[in-house]
């Protein structure tokens, strides 16, 4: 038997790529079925309240509706997660909150008779309002609840009040970002049906598992008759992680109607106060360095928001204890419970904001110390995990702003803000380093059966949320079983196969691929010893569980990247424009270059949409999000994405997971929006600390004269 | 959405007839604002009469220099024109910095002038609007505005028109040619579009039923030297923050003529005739522009929200007669 070359490592055409640009590949909403019946979601008009009364007469008389849900007659459902208590009661604990529903025969009619349900309300004062530090909030916070339990939320080493006193270089700067929405372009859509003991949902969703045990659970029915399937997802970035009320609905208005399969879509407004979003944040970052830059303090803190009906935290300090030597570190984290939607997971949840605030007050203290930034940071290395006091795995920062400089053509760098100007636009270049943890989701369980023909069958509950996972996991499990690619089938997206994790966390493959090279290695083994290495007539399955790191308590394992970026900013009307980004990162082994090097490149283009263009705007008088759609909401069009070039540094991390790789889907956007923040600064001598980064915070203000900056 | 009935004629006045029969009836062009409100049921026509085959979708040649531009032309093939590329080459900038491409092969010429004035609180229908609802009050005025008018506004309204075509043709003195329920009639582009005053809800001087069938352009022969220009929150796909369309003609460094108007500032297009008064027969420098500019700025009543909007006019009108008057284009 001729050794088969490793898949692991070719950059692979998707396998489903062809059917995806044909419009082949049905996604959950455009799955075929019989006699569909649309849904269309009521969504409350006020912020806190109760309902009063329900009309819903004239939605109940419109030709064509089947019924009208409302907490009057939904099913009870048993749960204790607060976002699918939906229409449990005549509570109003966020505006657009979802308190009722309308099934007819076309979705026409049942969005013109969701518009006539009438309902009154008895509204109580809101508060919607985030605010950053101000005198009496402290006590108002919460520290939240641990998000992984191996990064404590607040962490504190010596003494930082003292060595920030005594420090020749101080750096103490306030930061901000804003809401972020993640608008998938496939927006939320479920089709549910209840086939007379139990559900059938299709829908676009992160992790079928999760989605069949909150079902089952909130409607009493053992997990085996919820099946879920989602074989393509159109995006999520963490937005399609959790259940939320969508879900509940669908399938509320399947239970009523049965055997009738129940479509529904979430209109794009809708997405806005439906799916989740990046909470807001208030930073803070103070440091105080040696005038040779060697940092001996670091404190960040944040405040975000939550919802009161369901705790949600980005941990936005999370990186920093990993980031730079110092003796003396603190990190604290806080929130504010307000009446606004439970916000999600997004896109490196905690890392993208908090690396913002962390690597702009890097270059801010670059500048006080007159260093160069990618010195600065050098000099600021560690040689073991700060706060863990473990080694890294691999740790390969330094040689990511080192290729990174060379290959951005960073140096010379004349420092000085507003040197260089090309015709009205000013010029300016800006670095930050990027990190995101590795880590590993419990819960996923892989089935390899091999018949005797030499095909092997591999099951997994994961999903592919358009990231190439469906060809990556082949990939892998290809390398692990030893095979030619073509012998591998790798089915996924239903939840009749084992279970596993969400996709989520950059841990898909770390997850879901060690459970299969557990398999696979329990089903070489067994082939070997108990069958002479041929597979017997029946076949042979082998079912593995992911199993634990050995490593995870001697080393410290991360992902790290430096990101480049050059601006240019006009002189008389502050637009600025991003014509290139450089991202280097390390991030383990590359199992797919051609997926792998799209991950990175759309967190990269995410990162510089964040740092100019995205804000959900929140009306503090209604509590909802006013620019709710795309025309409004701006996400970064491709008119205002440059060149963008990607690499990697190559790393063989023995201690990670079998496949030694780290995960790439999150740092693609970890420090982008710093580095464009810091590009801004050099070019303008304008430092902006509060996301987005928009013309009037660079327009002069009305002074004669006067030009950008100046 | 609400049902509707959809109708075709097979004559303009045919068209207009079935509309005045319908008070709450609109024509339906490309569809590309009226569908969206529609779906958001801001817009709840009853009857939608298709005028799309009714009207030329060409762009001729006028006796005496001037170009007409049917109504129905879709927005990327008058964009493309060699008559409009070559004679006004800022219309043609104005509609390629509009929309989309797919969008700009659906909408009309016509359609393009019509949009709805653009306010997040108008296409809420669960907040007030004076616009949406007479009476109701503005949400914009305290709320979220960054967006929204400087100039002409109201305390009932202080919504922007988002046409980047309309502040090209009200600079270049157009003119709409319509058929009403009254007959033909001939409306300046300058006069098309309405303040909001204490009526918001009209956003034009159309009559209900009054088909817009032509736009002509005059002769303009130093149109060739002109410049759309716009500025918005990204590079591509947004409506103008400020937009400045402008021609101009010079002689030996003095301004002889001049048309102006700027976008994104008001509830219509905004032409500049005090800046223009101010240029006409000056030097062409930045001190003049910059002067002009502020003289038209000066009735500004910027919100808390939009104040950047002043400076960011004037910045960019003074840009734009700096280019132009740096070399023929």
């Amino acid at each position: 038997m001729t050794t088969p070359v490793p898949a692991i490592g070719q950059p692979l055409d998707r396998f489903d790529g062809a059917e995806k640009v044909r419009g082949l590949a049905p996604y959950a909403f455009e799955h075929p079925v019989e006699h569909p019946v649309y849904l269309f979601a009521v969504q409350s008009t006020i912020a806190v309240g109760r309902i009063t009364a329900i009309d819903c007469s004239q939605a109940s008389a419109r030709p064509g509706v089947l019924a009208v849900l409302t907490h009057q007659n939904a099913p009870r459902l048993s749960t204790d997660n607060g976002e699918l208590r939906t229409l449990q009661s005549d509570e109003v604990t966020f505006r657009g909150q979802i308190v009722g529903g309308v099934i007819a025969e076309t979705s026409e009619i049942a969005r013109d008779a969701a518009g006539l349900v009438r309902m009154d309300y008895e509204e109580r004062p809101h508060n919607v309002d985030l605010r950053g530090e101000v005198p009496g909030h402290r006590e108002r916070l919460k520290v939240p609840d641990e998000v992984l339990p191996i990064f404590p939320m607040d962490t504190s080493e010596g003494d930082v009040d003292a060595a920030l006193a005594s420090a020749a270089v101080r750096v103490d700067s306030r930061y901000s970002t804003p809401w972020y929405t993640h608008n998938a372009l496939e927006p939320h859509t479920t089709i549910a049906c209840w086939t007379g003991d139990g559900f059938t949902l299709r829908l676009s969703t992160q992790g079928v598992t999760g989605i069949q045990a909150a079902v089952a659970g909130a409607f009493r029915l053992d997990p085996s008759r919820v099946r879920v399937i989602s074989p393509h997802v159109g995006g999520a970035f963490g937005s399609k992680v959790y259940p939320r009320a969508d879900v509940v609905l669908a399938a509320m208005a399947a239970r009523l109607v049965p055997g009738r399969p129940v479509k529904f879509a979430l209109t794009r407004q809708q997405t806005f106060s439906q799916t989740g979003y990046r909470p807001p944040t208030f930073q803070r970052v103070r440091l105080g360095a040696g005038s040779d830059g060697r940092l001996v303090a670091i404190e960040h803190n944040a405040i975000e928001q939550t919802s009161k009906i369901r705790q949600f935290a980005e941990h936005s300090t999370r990186a920093t204890p990993s980031m730079y030597a110092a003796p003396n570190r603190r990190t604290q984290q806080w929130v504010a419970e307000l009446d606004v939607p439970t916000p999600t997971i997004m896109r490196a949840p905690g890392e993208a904001s908090g690396m913002f605030a962390l690597e702009s007050a890097m270059d801010e203290l670059a500048i006080a110390c007159d260093l160069d930034p990618i010195e600065l940071r050098i000099r600021n290395e560690p040689q073991v995990h700060p706060h863990f006091q473990l080694p890294f795995s691999s740790r390969n920062l330094v040689a990511c702003l080192q290729e990174g400089a060379r290959r951005f053509g960073w140096e010379p760098r004349d420092p000085t803000p507003r040197a260089r100007r090309d015709g009205g636009w000013l010029i300016g270049t800006g670095v930050a380093a990027a990190t995101y943890p590795v880590l590993r989701l419990p819960g996923s369980k892989a089935t390899i059966r091999v018949g005797p023909d030499g095909r092997y069958l591999v099951l997994i509950a994961a999903v592919d949320i358009g990231t190439g996972t469906r060809t990556a996991l082949t990939q892998v499990a290809a390398d692990a079983l030893q095979v030619d690619i073509e012998q591998v089938d790798l089915r996924l997206g239903d939840s009749t196969y084992p279970p596993a994790a969400e996709e989520g966390a950059s841990a898909g493959i770390t997850s879901w691929g060690a459970a299969i090279h557990e398999a696979a290695d329990q089903l070489r083994q067994r082939l070997t010893t108990e069958h002479g290495g041929t597979v017997p007539a029946d076949g042979l399955e082998v079912t593995a569980d992911t199993p634990d790191n050995p490593y995870l308590k001697q080393y410290a394992m991360h992902s790290f990247g430096a990101q480049f970026a050059e601006v240019r900013v006009n002189e008389r009307t502050g637009e600025i424009r991003v014509p290139r980004q450089l991202g280097v990162f390390a991030c383990g082994r590359i199992v797919n270059p051609k997926t792998a090097r799209s991950q990175l490149l759309g967190g990269m283009t995410w990162g510089l949409s964040m740092a100019l263009h995205e804000q959900s705007v929140l009306d503090l008088r209604f509590g909802h999000v006013v620019n709710h759609d795309l025309a409004q909401y701006h996400i970064s069009s491709n008119a205002d994405v440059g060149a963008i070039e990607v690499h990697w540094i190559e790393e063989d991390d023995p201690y990670v997971n079998p496949m030694r790789t780290k995960g790439v889907g999150e740092i693609g956007i970890v420090g982008a929006a710093a580095a464009i923040a810091n590009a801004v600064y050099h070019a303008t001598g304008v430092r902006i600390r509060d996301l987005p980064i928009t013309l009037d915070k660079l327009l002069p203000g009305d002074r004669p004269g006067s030009e950008v900056g100046g | 959405m609400r049902t509707f009935r959809y109708e075709r004629s097979s004559s303009v006045s045919g068209a207009v007839a079935l509309l005045a029969e319908a008070p709450h009836g609109a024509f339906l062009g490309g569809g590309t604002n009226l569908v969206d409100l529609m779906k958001l049921g801001v817009a709840q026509p009853d009857l939608l009469v298709d005028v799309r085959r009714l009207v030329s979708d060409r762009v001729e040649e006028l006796p005496g220099g001037g170009v007409r531009i049917g109504a129905g032309t879709p927005n990327s093939e008058c964009a493309a024109h060699p008559l409009v590329r070559q004679r006004y080459p800022m219309v043609s900038q104005a509609l390629l910095s509009g929309a989309s491409g797919q969008l700009r092969n659906l909408a009309t010429t016509a359609g393009n002038l019509l949009q709805r004035t653009r306010c997040p609180y108008f296409q809420d229908i669960t907040t007030a609007c004076n616009k949406r609802e007479p009476g109701t009050g503005c949400s914009a005025i305290e709320g979220h505005h960054r967006d929204l008018a400087i100039l002409g506004t109201s305390p009932e309204c202080v919504a922007t028109h988002p046409s980047d075509l309309a502040v090209a043709l009200a600079a270049l003195d157009a003119t709409v040619r319509t058929h009403g329920p009254g007959g033909e009639r001939v409306i300046s582009m300058t006069e098309l579009h309405r303040l909001p005053g204490p009526e918001p809800q009209r956003d034009t001087v159309l009559q209900h039923g009054e088909l817009i069938t032509a736009i002509d352009l005059p002769p303009a022969p130093f149109a060739t030297r002109s410049h759309f220009r716009k500025v918005r929150d990204r590079a591509s796909y947004a409506f103008a923050l400020v937009a400045v369309a402008a021609a101009i003609d010079l002689a030996d460094g003095v301004v002889r003529d001049v048309r102006i108007a700027l976008g994104g500032v008001a509830h219509k297009p905004w032409r500049a005739y005090r800046a223009e008064e101010l240029l006409r027969g000056g030097p062409a420098d930045e001190e003049r522009f910059r002067q002009a500019a502020e003289a038209e700025l000066a009735d500004a009543r910027p919100m808390p929200g939009n104040a950047f909007k002043v400076p960011l006019a004037r910045n960019t009108l003074v840009a734009t007669l700096l280019d132009l008057a740096g070399g023929p284009r």
